[in-house]
């Protein structure tokens, strides 16, 4: 057992540290989110030339060879930066289920652009009933000659302004809820019959609810096996489920850090606020959720390329569930020790805040996944 | 003892009930069951029909121009009201200014300034905390400087809820730096249009305009405004926040929560259902409902107390850290309930009237917001920390 990083790895981290850093000043955050798109392309463009967009890849598809540790290690200083460059849909859902059900054909279409940093995509999957069910699907797609129609609504589809192609997730057979019968779709962003109505997040990303009149796609838009994706989605999810905990243990890093400089600060009663033992407690409750976040979510990284599902999809429910109470604690103390500043729009920690709940909310919350885990453990 | 009401309560509470729906404009009723942020108009024009009826400043003695209610008749007042919808009232004029002028000023000063209080016509708002005075509220450095017969204010105020519709501030100064902190403090009211006084907005983390900055800057207050006695303004500054922690607790607005909470979970889809059929959420509703009932039966011990003429103890401070939890503990069960469509920021449905649907259910737009914003309840008021201290020491003895 080794759990240390290896020299390309650490370098991996400090130039993703570095990346953080100097691009994600609270001011330059600011100004970025401002933007049209709400993230950079000349960072995009950064990532490519670093190499980040193709890591964690095999070689025969085009990457360089890393896997779920290389996505941990950058989604974690993305995290400390609260990046808003769109990685999470376009690299570790669109690209990694390219790679894992894509044709040949499709890897050279979409996936060799993406890691030149060429292509974005944008992961349709969410309806209005489906709350955190992955298979509560009622998007249609019907044979129309060789091809395929889609018609029905898509909801909080991250990315899909900026997207070049969106895969969708669309019932082809079976009754609604019902895991088999749902088929991806690599659909063009700028398809007729597609229509998006965009708007901000909480935390500052950018999505999209998406409506599909009769959009057409050739038979070469479906992305693996028809009435077979579910398997595809499930592990997709969980390893974004993964990299989002990994970009949560970032948030606790940099909110906790905050805050223990300000309490150190901080003066009331003519002494720094961070000499009250009731804040002194609550400060190492923090470092503790931290570091059981950091912990459960290296776990789930090496646990992820697991070959037995039941394996992968417990260490990733079992991570979200740590991630969505250490988050949620680190997230609230950090506002209450800030007080007053903890709730105004001026101070990082809201808006660290801000991202770990909407984390918490992102496929599946903490009571979700207890639940989750519950019956995978329990059917062991 | 005895939780039944009597027929003439029953008549009581059914007599608020009409006037409410008789006075509360609908599209104010709206924003409250939508979660959206009230106007100014909001509040003065609700507030303004209050005080016409004479009800505005409930909690008032007959003697100063309130109702001289008994507590039971206050409780269904608030809880009424809440039950319908109305905005909170405002509680700088009537509940803390209010019965600071009546208990320590001159017959000149409740003769000036408690028929605006009552009517609504003035507006007021707090000058408390200083950007190195929150916790530690006797820290506060803003200086008045008597000249003749005015006083010269100088420094700055924060946190100053509804400052920018403020007509008046009362605000604690230092009038004397040579004493310790809680001796040279007095209490203040300034008319907000005086030359000098300056209003900075402070944007919340959910985007929202409540609190503010308040520059005061050679402002020049004539001595007639200073309520009580020269650097004795911490007995004032004292008795105002313990009213105060009394009505923070919000609990008829927290009833209000739980029944939303249960409405939305009935609405919201859960695997073919709704989230109503899921006993893990449900259970956790039901856990919330009965803390509310735990901390309404608490504060009505209080009020039993203070009917038969007690006054309220530090005890009360309980009451103000259990009712922001709750009010906290509830809007994240309402985030929670809406899930992914908790995500989407939408200030449009929030803070104007537009004729855009929402994205997502009708309860989506704020349930996020609130969440966040609600995190401020265990700061304002005398922090979770200072009320906890407040207990140790005076309840406790430790």
């Amino acid at each position: 057992m080794d759990l240390s990083l290896s020299d390309e790895q650490k370098q991996l981290q400090e130039s993703a540290e570095r990346f953080a850093r100097e691009k994600y000043t609270f001011d330059n955050r600011r100004k970025i989110v401002a933007t049209e798109r709400g993230w950079l392309p000349e960072n995009w463009a950064q990532f490519a030339e670093l190499g980040w967009l193709g890591m964690a890849f095999s070689e025969e598809d085009g990457g360089y060879g890393g896997g779920p540790i290389e996505t941990m290690i950058v989604m974690e200083q993305f995290g400390k930066g609260l990046v808003l460059e769109p990685f999470l849909p376009t690299v570790v859902l669109g690209g990694g289920m390219i790679a894992r059900a894509g044709s040949a054909d499709q890897k050279a279409a979409l996936l060799a652009p993406m890691i030149e940093g060429k292509k974005q995509f944008a992961f349709a999957w969410l309806e209005r009933q489906s709350r955190y069910n992955l298979a509560d699907v009622s998007l249609k797609a019907t044979k129309e000659g060789n091809g395929w129609s889609l018609s029905g609504h898509k909801g909080v589809v991250y990315n899909a302004a900026s997207a070049d192609e969106i895969i969708v997730l669309a019932r082809t057979a079976g009754s609604a809820r019902e895991p088999k019968g749902l088929t991806l779709f690599v659909v063009d962003a700028k398809a007729k019959g597609l229509s998006r109505r965009d708007y901000p997040t909480q935390d500052a990303l950018r999505a999209s609810e998406l409506t599909f009149d009769k959009v057409s796609v050739g038979a070469d838009a479906v992305l693996g096996k028809v009435d077979d994706a579910f398997p595809t989605v499930e592990e997709a999810v969980d390893r974004a489920i993964v990299a989002l905990c990994a970009e949560a243990t970032g948030c606790m890093d940099a909110i906790n850090a905050a805050t223990l400089e300000y309490i150190k600060t901080r003066k009331q009663f003519g002494v720094a606020i961070g000499k009250f033992q009731v804040l002194q407690h609550r400060m190492v409750d923090c470092f503790t959720n931290a570091q059981e976040a950091r912990s459960m979510t290296l776990m789930a990284s090496l646990k992820i390329d697991d070959k037995d599902p039941t394996v992968r999809a417990k260490a990733a429910s079992g991570a979200k569930v740590q991630i969505g109470k250490s988050g949620k604690f680190c997230g609230q103390s950090a506002v209450q020790m800030h007080g007053g500043m903890g709730v105004t729009d001026e101070m990082a920690v809201s808006h660290y805040f801000k991202r770990l709940t909407m984390i918490d909310l992102m496929f599946g919350n903490q009571q979700h996944h207890l639940t989750r885990y519950s019956n995978l453990a329990m059917a062991a | 003892m005895d939780l039944s009401l009597k027929p003439e309560h029953k008549a009581f509470a059914e007599e608020v009930r009409a006037f409410a729906r008789e006075n509360l404009s609908p599209a104010t009723r709206e924003k409250t069951f939508s979660g959206k942020h009230y106007d100014r108009d909001d509040h003065i024009v609700w507030q303004k029909a209050l005080g016409k009826k004479g009800w505005l400043a409930y909690t008032w003695p007959k003697k100063y121009g309130g109702p001289g209610w008994d507590v039971t008749q206050r409780f269904l007042f608030e809880n009424v009201l809440a039950e319908e919808g109305a905005p909170r009232i405002l509680p700088f004029g009537p509940k803390m200014v209010g019965p600071v002028i009546y208990t320590f000023g001159t017959e000149e000063q409740k003769e000036r300034f408690l028929p605006g209080i009552r009517s609504s016509e003035v507006s007021w708002c707090q000058g408390y905390s200083e950007p190195g005075a929150g916790s530690d509220l006797a820290n506060l450095r803003t200086r008045a400087v008597r000249e003749g017969d005015h006083y010269i204010v100088n420094g700055q105020k924060t946190w100053t809820s509804f400052a920018h519709w403020g007509d008046w501030i009362f605000c604690l100064v230092r009038t004397n730096t040579e004493v310790k902190a809680q001796e040279g403090i007095s209490f203040l009211l300034i008319d907000m249009k005086t030359p000098g006084v300056t209003v900075r907005p402070i944007i919340m983390t959910d985007g929202a305009h409540h609190v503010n900055d308040v520059f005061l800057d050679n402002v020049k207050v004539p001595v007639e405004n200073l309520i009580g006695k020269e650097n004795e303004g911490w007995t004032c500054a004292k008795f105002l926040l313990a009213n105060e922690r009394l009505g923070i607790a919000e609990v008829p607005s927290s009833k209000r929560g739980v029944s939303m909470l249960r409405q939305i979970a009935r609405i919201e889809p859960q695997d073919g259902g709704t989230l109503a059929d899921d006993p893990a959420f449900t259970a956790q509703i039901a856990d919330i409902d009965l803390q509310v009932q735990a901390l309404e039966m608490s504060e009505l011990r209080v009020l039993s107390t203070m009917a038969q003429g007690g006054a309220p103890g530090p005890e009360v401070s309980t009451l103000k850290v259990r009712g922001s939890e709750i009010q906290q503990r509830i809007a994240e069960l309402t985030m929670e309930a809406v899930g992914e469509y908790a995500q989407p920021y939408q200030p449009g449905m929030l803070f104007h009237d537009t004729n855009e649907t929402p994205i997502g259910p009708d309860h989506a737009p704020p349930a996020a917001p609130r969440y966040f914003n609600m995190r401020k309840t265990s700061i304002y008021g005398g922090s979770t920390e200072i009320q906890k201290n407040i207990v140790s020491k005076m309840v406790l003895g430790l």
